[in-house]
């Protein structure tokens, strides 16, 4: 056991860790996004602050901060400022729960890569992400324009309507892992069959519920292609038409670090998580499952990008009806056989 | 010690929440406080040592069922109450009423109910202790809740598919 003072200092310095690469990991993404977004419409994107723009984020951070705050008269003003806050800090927050790696010993204290490691990790997600809705539902009411109120009516629709069949679709993997730990969850994809194909769940025939989770994914997330609460030409910008300057920052990384936190997951559940070939020293050993997680994240917010630069937006009746009438049902199919196959192996 | 200390504040600011909630003039702010009564009331639970409860009561009521009430109040654009004086009579012995009252209570509770106080964690709830009692000892109660539910979802059919014509409305889109 670790004293107080020692547990409260390894927390301290864990949370700042992880606030500095999540940031970093934000900052990156939006560069990266418009990078790939750039070569995928023959452009070349960032170009000018830095080699390949690499400076560009920093570039907007300090634009982002000095730029003229404007605040219409017209809006609801408390709820105003605290939209965007709780949008952030519902972002943030749930990658207290997300581990990125095994128990590592460093100067004889024995901790785990994450900031916490609790038994309802997965369930702690889907609360923090499911609260995030206030964000974007407030901004969208408080700015009292209807662009913002449309943007922000949709919003809290297509979230509620899509969470349903990304918890469903989450439910297999539990029932093959039999915990709501996303520690257990990773450790129970350990190990290949004939030692080439790895245990990931999306080869123990989740690989429906996979899809199903990435297409909800992406309604959570409001991206393209279901970004309706946003829609640029249709509602100017959306639930954040009001918001300037640095309140619109925070939209926009909470955005990303809610992408983040999706990708996190999924390689978590479905994609094996830290897992893959080790080699080399004891040195390397140790930082490889960290590269490999990275990596799958790479790829997630990789296919994000690609999905944005690709596919047109859906109609919003269209949304619904995919939501209630095609992901549900076949979240639940999917469920049903995989309790069914595990229920006849046990 | 911390436990109680905690376990305290979230009490009182689960208090607090709902007091506000019955002083809010804006329907907006009442939920919104009905947000911080759910969230505290998770706290709670999470330190009697019920973590999956307290997870579901983020995720439903906080996540989900609060969402679709903030919705319909952004939906009717509903706006402030208006306050008329009310009845004197309510303010002068309602509320000393309702505070001696609620201290009795709490007071027969405590003292005269011969149940003693749970320690804050000696309840373990896990996923599996719940599963067991909803699907086993609870099975009838629990199967008969969810037709409860399905009612609750026909009448609201009926009610809002209740046109002119008579019929059952067409749904549009």
């Amino acid at each position: 056991m670790l004293s107080v003072g020692t547990f409260v200092l390894i927390s301290i310095i864990k949370i700042v860790i992880a606030l500095i690469v999540l940031l970093t990991a934000v900052a990156y993404t939006v560069w990266l996004e418009r990078k790939v977004v750039g070569h995928i419409q023959n452009r070349w994107g960032p170009t000018r602050v830095g080699p390949f723009g690499l400076l560009q984020p920093l570039a907007d951070g300090v634009k982002f901060i000095f730029k003229e705050d404007l605040t219409s008269p017209h809006v609801y003003r408390p709820l105003y400022i605290a939209a965007p806050m709780i949008s952030l800090i519902f972002a943030l927050t749930s990658i207290a729960v997300i581990p990125v790696g095994n128990w590592v010993t460093v100067g004889g204290i024995h901790t785990p890569l994450q900031i916490t490691d609790v038994n309802m990790g997965l369930l702690i997600v889907l609360g923090i992400t499911s609260m995030g809705v206030y964000g974007v539902a407030l901004a969208g009411w408080s700015s009292n324009s209807k662009y913002s109120l449309l943007g922000g009516l949709r919003a809290s629709a297509q979230m509620v309507s899509y969470e349903v069949s990304l918890g469903l679709s989450l439910i297999g993997v539990l029932i093959m892992a039999g915990s709501f730990s996303l520690r257990d969850i990773v450790d129970a994809q350990g190990g290949a069959y004939w030692h080439v194909i790895p245990r990931w769940n999306i080869f123990q025939g989740q690989i429906f519920a996979f899809f199903i989770y990435l297409t909800a994914a992406f309604a959570e997330t409001n991206r393209i292609p279901f970004d309706l609460p946003e829609a640029e030409t249709e509602l100017v910008a959306g639930y954040h038409t009001e918001y300037s300057a640095m309140k619109f920052a925070m939209f926009f990384m909470a955005e990303y670090a809610n992408m983040i936190t999706v990708a996190c997951l999924a390689s978590l559940l479905f994609l094996g998580g830290w897992h893959g070939p080790l080699f080399g020293p004891a040195w390397l050993q140790a930082i490889l499952p960290l590269f490999w997680f990275a990596l799958r994240i790479f790829g997630f917010l990789f296919v994000y990008i690609w999905v944005r630069g690709t596919l047109p937006r859906f109609r919003y009746d269209q949304l619904m009806a995919f939501g209630w009438k095609v992901l549900l049902p076949l979240a639940i199919a999917n469920l049903m056989i995989t309790g069914l196959i595990v229920a006849l192996k046990s | 010690m911390l436990h109680l200390t905690i376990f305290l504040i979230f009490g009182a600011v689960c208090v607090a929440g709902a007091v506000n909630l019955l002083v809010q003039r804006h329907p907006i702010n009442s939920a919104l406080s009905l947000i911080v009564v759910m969230a505290s009331l998770a706290v709670e639970y999470l330190l009697l040592g019920a973590e999956f409860v307290a997870a579901v009561q983020v995720i439903i009521y906080a996540g989900a069922i609060m969402v679709l009430f903030v919705f319909v109040i952004m939906l009717l654009n509903a706006g402030e109450e208006e306050r008329t004086k009310g009845s004197r009579v309510a303010m002068i012995f309602g509320i000393p009423g309702m505070l001696v009252g609620s201290g009795l209570v709490a007071w027969v509770l405590l003292e005269r109910s011969g149940t003693h106080a749970v320690e804050a964690g000696a309840l373990p709830g896990p996923p599996k202790t719940i599963a067991w009692l909803l699907f086993h000892e609870f099975l009838l109660p629990f199967e008969v809740t969810s037709v409860l539910v399905l009612i609750a979802i026909m009448g609201a059919v009926v009610l809002a598919g209740h046109s002119d014509s008579g019929g059952p409305a067409k749904k549009e889109g």
